[in-house]
């Protein structure tokens, strides 16, 4: 048969996100994928070169737009690194929920893509109306409802508002008492056991090496989380659990993330039960004169993706001298699509990219 | 649920049909526009700025990340020390909406709305000069003229408040690192220096507080480079700092020290928390570095053959000096005191400004090449008419040095304030009473009741002192600066505020009983000048064997020959009048400082002579055009 090069994206029904990837295929039989990001390349990390420690904060939040407090939060945590900054233990709580809210409305914007991918309607509709509700919180805690600019150096901008813990309480009950329906109808809906399962599989060796992180590694059966290896902001103080699968597949990742979204409501909830009263903010030194001392940190956090790193350079001025992001999607979109797709059906290219779960914006920067 | 998570269900073809009872449901979305969503209490929208509270600093166009505002000059707003005509412009284009404008701003005055819409056609409105509902009553509508269908930067709503500034969360430092300081109960019993400095650490510190809006330079009489130097010591160059002093400031260790500091009352920090302490740090300048001549390494320029006469050594006199000499002049000071800093000299009692404090600024100055001759007085050791014949041009920074009087009954029986002061520090001292009354409620007055106050303390160890100031002024209205009236509190100082002096009433030995003092009605008169009316029959009696009078001096001009002297035009408020060269009536005469300005203070005293300097400069060089 003739072989042929197919042009997935950006321009295409089945691609979410700004990539593309360009197929040779022969029939619907993919002999060679090769992902093209850099349709969404902003240059973040040189620009923060010339902007000020502070200046950095409003913008880092943009490298990621599904999950953008993870962002905030390494690079607060860089900056703390490097300037000797504290934390006060509320804002350390406060951070933490923020955190997993921002991962649960991640992973329901996950759901929403991967449903619509495979047909799901429905369920996309309600994964979509949840993550409004969470949106919700954000709006109400931050100021804003995607970009939150929240967590910055010394601590978080502004304490909880008055009836948030009962407004998360509520909110999280909402979501809650729906598990049984997304249950029902998409997690133990047989289409999605026969899309999903032993498609884009990988084994535990392969993952490590390609370096994948996150829902990908865990779905190989490694038990692989930075919020118990290095735990930052209060993730020591709570109780939570790694779901791990074996198979390795599509199937297992999709439902590593419905695991993950009740293990971030437990995690959220024991931290509205056990935050201290105190201060939220050490205050920074004056901006316009701030300088960080000489130096260089890795820092990094389980985003909702995986390990996102950060890794900063300091020379003494007002400005950093590089930054550099070690993003999840990064070896997810590049390095394990490509190789996944190989051999692949036209037919799984959307479905096995979208249970990987890449943010383009994430691999461009 | 760790069962649930391992087996992860059962996939079944039936259960999805559970969904199907959403369809008798009600729908979550909201039917825009007919539905709105009222977004949260802390929500970042458009911007809202108080233009009453905005002082136009531009704090927020520095730190904005993109670049969205621009600081406009707005013509019809007055400016005033610590407040420019400019107000931020933002660029909805650009704007982020992170809010660090609002932690920044120092008033408080800008802040961010609930509102988000904007729907217009020209793409041009998209730039907004920041206003609220107080100026702007047509763009903020009340909820029932106001329709989301027209919603723009020029339809809003009213009362629309979202992200609001907070103190706690701001992005500058609101609290000042406290200035060490001898405490109250010991350093009323000797003259010791109260401010102990700041060290290398608090300086630093407190210089990093500093947002460098330059609204204290435009603020201060001087224009000495505020940010620039504060800047240099946050980055530990005090020499460079001191550098920086010295392109307008000669004397940084007096003025460090008693300057009446109008740049922090024009400070964007003080509106809502402490000014930054810009005359401490111009101190930690002027006594960290030991040796100004060795750091500076001034060079007066090619030497001409002009000279200046110049009649008195105090603050203006000295930097009149120095700005004279650095361009190659030659330069005689006269002053009838042994040493220079002129009224700082007598004035200030050494708690404050010590000798050798005032000996630095003036030592490094007669380093450069200015001839001081002091111990003489212009009109009795030297003739006016000679200086006039031997100088090229003459200034005049002879001050205010007559004390004013009372005049009221028996008021020959008190000492003069300055005569006091000038008593207890170059002569032999002055034995004091127990019960002593300062008639003043300025600087003055306090300075001469907390240095009596110290005087008793030594005099009569172990017994009961009682020093009083009497004055017109109410609290409220009373010209000493608050500092200085906390710090006489604090040494155990009593007030008699709102009394006017009577009569000094004495006893049979003529010697002085007390002071009878009537009930002050108003001290000024509506045009806002003094004018003082009583209560006559509310009187009230203050006991004392010693009564010093404060209430404000006069200059001397009687060394002036009669002839010149009716040359000498004046203003209306008794000040000479000089041009923009600060050239007086009489050619080649020049004057600054308390006889020219109604300030009458050290810095704007060394403002006068920095431009009265520039005008000899430009006189000597082109006389014959003049």
């Amino acid at each position: 048969m003739r072989e042929l090069e197919l042009y997935f994206g950006p321009q295409h029904m089945g691609m979410v996100g700004n990539m593309s990837i360009t197929l040779k295929v022969e029939g619907d039989r993919i002999l060679e994928a090769q992902t093209n990001p850099g349709w969404l390349h902003r240059g973040f990390e040189k620009l923060m070169e010339y902007r000020t420690w502070i200046q950095n904060f409003p913008m880092v939040c943009r490298i990621n737009v599904i999950e953008p407090d993870s962002m905030e939060m390494v690079y607060a945590m860089g900056v703390e690194k490097l300037a000797k900054i504290e934390v006060p233990e509320r804002a350390n709580y406060i951070r933490t929920i923020v955190l997993e809210l921002s991962r649960l409305s991640s992973h329901l914007f996950g759901c929403w893509a991967y449903a619509n991918m495979l047909g799901f309607d429905t369920i996309a509709q309600w994964a979509m109306y949840h993550r409004d509700l969470v949106l919700d919180l954000f709006e109400e805690l931050t100021g804003a409802r995607v970009y939150h600019i929240y967590i910055w150096p010394g601590g978080v901008r502004r304490d909880l508002p008055k009836g948030f813990k009962n407004k998360v309480l509520s909110t999280l009950h909402t979501i809650g008492s729906s598990v049984p329906d997304y249950d029902a109808t998409f997690f133990n809906n047989r289409l999605f056991y026969e899309r999903a399962k032993q498609i884009g599989k990988i084994t535990e060796k392969e993952a490590k090496e390609l370096g994948a992180t996150g829902q990908i590694l865990r779905a190989t059966g490694m038990k692989f989380d930075i919020r118990k290896i290095e735990p930052y902001a209060a993730y020591d103080k709570v109780d939570f659990e790694i779901p791990t699968r074996e198979d390795g597949d599509a199937y297992s990742r999709v439902w590593l993330i419905r695991d993950e979204m009740i293990q971030s409501v437990h995690i959220v909830m024991q931290c509205l039960e056990k935050i201290p009263q105190g201060e939220v903010y050490n205050r920074i030194p004056n901006p316009f004169k701030w300088k960080v001392a000489k130096g260089e940190a890795y820092v990094r956090v389980e985003s909702s993706r995986g390990e996102l790193g950060l890794y900063m350079v300091s020379n003494g001025k007002d400005k950093p001298y590089r930054v550099h992001f070690r993003t999840p999607s990064y070896p997810h979109g590049l390095l394990i699509l490509e190789k996944l797709l190989e051999n692949a059906s036209i037919a799984d290219v959307g479905n096995t990219m979208i249970s990987l779960y890449v943010v383009a914006p994430e691999i461009d920067r | 649920m760790k069962e649930k998570l391992k087996n992860g269900g059962k996939p079944s073809l039936l259960s999805p049909f559970k969904a199907i009872k959403y369809l008798f449901k009600k729908p979550v979305t909201l039917r825009y526009p007919f539905e709105l969503k009222e977004p949260s209490m802390r929500y970042r929208g458009f911007h809202l700025n108080d233009w009453d509270k905005c002082t136009g600093c531009g704090n927020c166009a520095d730190i904005c990340p993109n670049e969205a505002i621009t600081m406009q000059e707005i013509p019809e707003i007055e400016t005033e020390p610590g407040k420019k005509n400019e107000r931020p412009q933002i660029d909805y284009g650009r704007c982020c909406f992170c809010g660090l404008c609002i932690d920044i701003c120092p008033p408080g005055s800008l802040r961010l709305s609930r509102d988000y819409f904007h729907i217009h056609f020209k793409t041009g409105t998209f730039n907004l000069l920041a206003k609220d509902e107080k100026i702007d009553k047509e763009s903020f509508l009340p909820l029932d003229k106001y329709s989301v269908l027209k919603a723009s930067l020029a339809h809003r709503k009213k009362d629309n408040e979202g992200f609001a500034p907070d103190l706690k969360y701001s992005l500058f430092e609101p609290e000042r690192v406290p200035m060490p300081q001898v405490r109250p109960e010991e350093r009323k019993l000797s003259f010791i220096e109260q401010v102990l400095g700041y060290s290398r650490e608090e300086a630093k510190r407190e210089a990093s507080r500093c947002l460098e809006c330059k609204l204290c330079e435009e603020a201060c009489p001087a224009h000495l480079k505020i940010s620039d130097y504060i800047r240099a010591i946050y980055e530990d160059r005090p020499d460079e700092s001191l550098k920086k002093i010295f392109e307008d400031n000669p004397i940084p260790s007096i003025c460090g020290r008693i300057c009446m500091k109008h740049c922090e009352e024009a400070c964007s920090l003080s509106i809502r928390g402490e000014s930054v302490a810009v005359r401490w740090l111009k101190r930690y300048a002027a006594d960290t570095i030991e040796d100004y001549k060795r750091t500076l390494e001034l060079k007066p320029a090619k030497a001409t053959s002009k000279k200046v006469a110049v009649i008195g050594a105090g603050p203006g006199g000295l930097s009149v000096a120095y700005f004279l000499r650095l361009k190659g002049h030659n330069v005689t000071v006269f002053d009838s005191l042994a040493g220079g800093g002129g009224m700082m000299r007598i004035g200030p009692p050494p708690y404050r400004l010590p000798l050798e404090a005032i000996d630095k600024d003036v030592n490094h100055i007669a380093s450069l090449g200015v001839q001081f001759t002091f111990n003489t007085t212009v009109g009795k050791d030297i003739l006016f008419e000679d200086i006039m014949k031997e100088y090229d041009a003459v200034y005049l920074g002879i001050g205010t040095t007559v004390n004013r009087s009372t005049r009221v009954k028996n008021s020959e029986k008190c000492l003069l304030a300055l005569n006091f002061l000038k008593e207890n520090k170059m002569g032999k001292g002055l034995k004091v009473g127990k019960e002593i009354i300062v008639i003043g409620g300025g600087n003055v007055a306090l300075d001469v009741a907390r240095e009596a106050l110290r005087i008793q303390y030594m005099q009569y160890h172990n017994q009961k002192v009682i020093t009083r100031t009497v004055s017109l002024e109410d609290w409220d209205e009373m010209p000493a600066t608050e500092e200085e009236i906390e710090d006489a509190k604090a040494e155990g100082i009593q007030f008699s505020p709102g009394w006017g002096p009577k009569e000094v009433v004495l006893d049979e030995k003529g010697s002085i009983k007390g002071l009878l003092c009537m009930k002050v009605k108003s001290v000024f008169d509506e045009e806002g000048r003094f004018r003082p009316t009583f209560y006559q029959e509310n009187e009230t009696f203050l006991k004392g064997d010693m009564i010093i009078e404060a209430i404000g001096q006069a200059p001397d001009f009687s060394f002036i020959p009669e002839k010149l002297f009716k040359k000498l035009e004046f203003t209306e408020r008794k000040k000479v009048k000089v041009n923009e060269n600060g050239m007086t009536s009489i050619p080649r005469v020049f004057a600054g400082g308390d006889i020219v300005n109604l300030n009458l203070d050290a810095v704007t005293a060394i403002a006068d002579a920095k431009s009265a300097a520039e005008g000899i400069v430009l006189y000597l060089r082109c006389s014959h055009s003049f």
